[in-house]
């Protein structure tokens, strides 16, 4: 077993309104950040675990989005895997 | 006398108004701890309103795990009869026994006034003294209260009359369809943002939120699944 870093990405889904992301776009035009087109709000998850591999870290932490951190039916989820 | 159990989970804060509007009607309602795997035959299970696990991860969405859960899940499959208020509907959807889901607010801001909501279906265990189309003031206290579901899952809650309560005047927080409440295909699994037992008398500012407790108490609706109330501590399985 190997210790590994997962870092998680959840995103809401693009075709859903996502407040926040507005909010922060409004506030970063107030500032004069004139070209910034559109900004979305997610979570960004650390994990350390130990695991086998790090594709059988990766596949453990997919099983861990599908079934607590992220809703299928609003976000979608992204997993990268360092070696601890 | 119908059994009602509430459901308290760590950052509940409406189980004991819950408790207390099912007691007026005349119900025998209890508390049950989240830790808990047994509902003690319960006929009607409520999910209270509050902030379980201080909303952490999503709303309801570690709630969902609660040891209790199981046997929530259980019954509801056996056709038994459960709402979720507020925070209780964000935890049936995390569950997945209510389609869609519950996101911030189209305008960001907690919310917490009154609002008005249409009935649209009458026959679910929690509606069913209520007439189709009437126009109840409830109040609401979220942040996280906008329903959304994909075109084909809030085309279904249409075409099946899952839609049991709707936003009028204004929707507050951009829910798909002013949807403000809903019930599983089942009808048996209901879900209502608005906090009927917030104005279940005329003292708290009106009563429309009361026959939501009546219709329970009194058992009329069309129920799919009939009493399938069990053998020792176990419901059957439908």
């Amino acid at each position: 077993m190997t210790a590994y870093r997962v870092e998680v990405r959840v995103m809401p889904r693009a075709a859903l309104l996502d407040p926040q992301g507005q909010a922060v776009e409004h506030a970063l035009h107030a500032l004069g950040f004139k070209d910034v087109t559109r900004v979305r709000v997610g979570k960004h998850l650390v994990l350390d675990l130990e695991a086998p591999s790090g594709d059988a870290a990766a596949a453990q932490a997919r099983v861990m989005c599908d079934r607590l951190l992220a809703n299928p039916v609003t976000e979608d989820f992204e997993v990268a895997v360092r070696t601890g | 006398m119908r059994r009602v159990a509430v459901v308290v989970f760590p950052g509940s804060n409406c189980d004991a108004d819950t408790l207390a509007a099912a007691r007026a009607v005349g119900s025998e309602a209890y508390a049950v701890w989240h830790r808990e795997t047994d509902l003690k035959q319960a006929d009607i299970v409520v999910l209270p309103g509050g902030f379980s696990y201080g909303d952490y991860l999503r709303s309801g969405a570690i709630a969902r795990f609660s040891p209790v859960m199981a046997a929530v899940g259980a019954h509801a499959r056996a056709g038994g009869a459960v709402l979720g208020i507020c925070n209780g509907f964000q935890t049936l959807c995390e569950a997945g026994l209510l389609p869609g889901a519950l996101m911030r607010n189209a305008r960001l801001r907690f919310l917490s006034r009154p609002v008005w909501v249409r009935v649209e279906a009458v026959d679910t265990p929690f509606t069913s003294l209520y007439e189709r189309g009437e126009v109840l003031e409830i109040p609401i206290a979220h942040g996280d209260g906008r329903f959304v579901a994909d075109p084909r899952t809030a085309a279904e809650l249409e075409a099946q009359d899952q839609v049991v309560w709707r936003y009028v005047r204004d929707n507050p927080n951009g829910s798909t369809n002013d949807i403000a409440g809903i019930c599983n295909a089942g009808r048996n699994v209901v879900g209502i943002m608005p906090h009927p037992e917030r104005r279940n008398a005329l003292v708290l500012g009106g009563d429309d939120g009361a026959r939501v407790f009546q219709s329970m108490e009194a058992g009329n609706a069309t129920q799919h699944a009939v009493d399938v109330r069990a053998v020792g501590d176990h419901h059957l399985r439908v």
